[in-house]
């Protein structure tokens, strides 16, 4: 039942995960992207104005 | 309690010291606690800023992670592995804690970078960083119950690392009842008072203020080791 959903899904599932392998340090490519997509977060939230910002001056 | 008088003429207890155990309880939260500053409707200006959103939406997704395991808990693992609306409650369970980590970390960031601890504020920042470590230990004890191979794959490759510390006899993560009972009771009810205990504490403290202006620090650096005296 759960196998007929995969082809629904937007992204294959249905294989071995990607690592990324250096050194002692072994990370999925998932686990990988969404800390870079934190840290982008991150840096958007410290450097994009917040709304209003102007009209509270 | 306190007797109060019933006319004018009668000798009263001074209000300060009225009304026992509750009256020193209620006199304390007020002292501690004043309605204006616990639930303000005015912030410094240095708040208005992205980074400070991140607080708020990590107890956002706190609530949504709470509500979707209360569904989950009421009707089971044979309903969220076997029903449509079963894995979409799962599935709002699970990604619920996704964005409550990750905003979680996005505002622990931001709050180291920004010293958070300054002006008495350590107790925040404790009450925050063990927070964040039991949520950890929730969110595993929430792999080890999914009641499928990935929580009997994930067992038993934590019980030799769990073993390894000399832990294994008192969590036990091949016990299933015990691994639930922390996962829905004890660790749930720990992370809860420690956000509700970190959210007062923001409240008494303030919002951490940004660090001064550099020539501010500077000229402060000078006074202090007194090089240059007037």
């Amino acid at each position: 039942m759960r196998l007929g959903l995969l082809p629904l899904s937007p992204i294959n599932l249905d294989h071995v995960g990607h690592y990324v392998h250096w050194g002692v340090i072994q990370i999925s490519v998932a686990n990988l992207l969404l800390i870079l997509l934190m840290v982008v977060i991150f840096a958007a939230a410290i450097l994009l104005p917040f709304p209003g910002t102007r009209r509270r001056k | 309690m306190t007797a109060v008088p019933a006319s004018a003429g009668e000798t009263s207890v001074p209000a300060e010291e009225s009304g026992g155990w509750t009256g020193w309880v209620r006199r304390r939260a007020l002292r501690s606690f004043p309605p204006d500053q616990l639930l303000p409707d005015k912030q410094p200006i240095y708040v208005a800023s992205w980074i400070y959103v991140f607080g708020v939406a990590t107890i956002a997704a706190f609530i949504v992670t709470l509500a979707s395991g209360g569904v989950l808990a009421l009707r089971g693992p044979a309903w969220w592995h076997g029903s449509s609306v079963g894995h979409f409650v799962n599935s709002l369970h699970l990604w619920s804690v996704e964005l409550f980590m990750a905003f979680m970390v996005i505002h622990l960031w931001g709050k180291f970078f920004m010293a958070a601890w300054r002006g008495k504020r350590a107790l925040t920042w404790i009450t925050g960083a063990v927070s964040f470590l039991a949520s950890i230990g929730t969110a595993f004890t929430g792999y080890l119950t999914q009641q499928n191979l990935a929580s009997q794959w994930v067992s038993t490759q934590a019980k030799d690392g769990l073993n390894s510390v000399g832990i294994g006899a008192y969590f036990n993560v091949l016990d299933f009842g015990q691994m639930l009972m922390w996962h829905i009771v004890l660790l749930p009810l720990g992370v809860g008072i420690l956000v509700v205990a970190h959210v007062l504490l923001v409240r008494r403290h303030g919002v951490v203020p940004p660090f001064p202006p550099k020539e501010t620090q500077d000229r402060a650096a000078t006074v202090d080791d007194g090089s240059v005296q007037a």
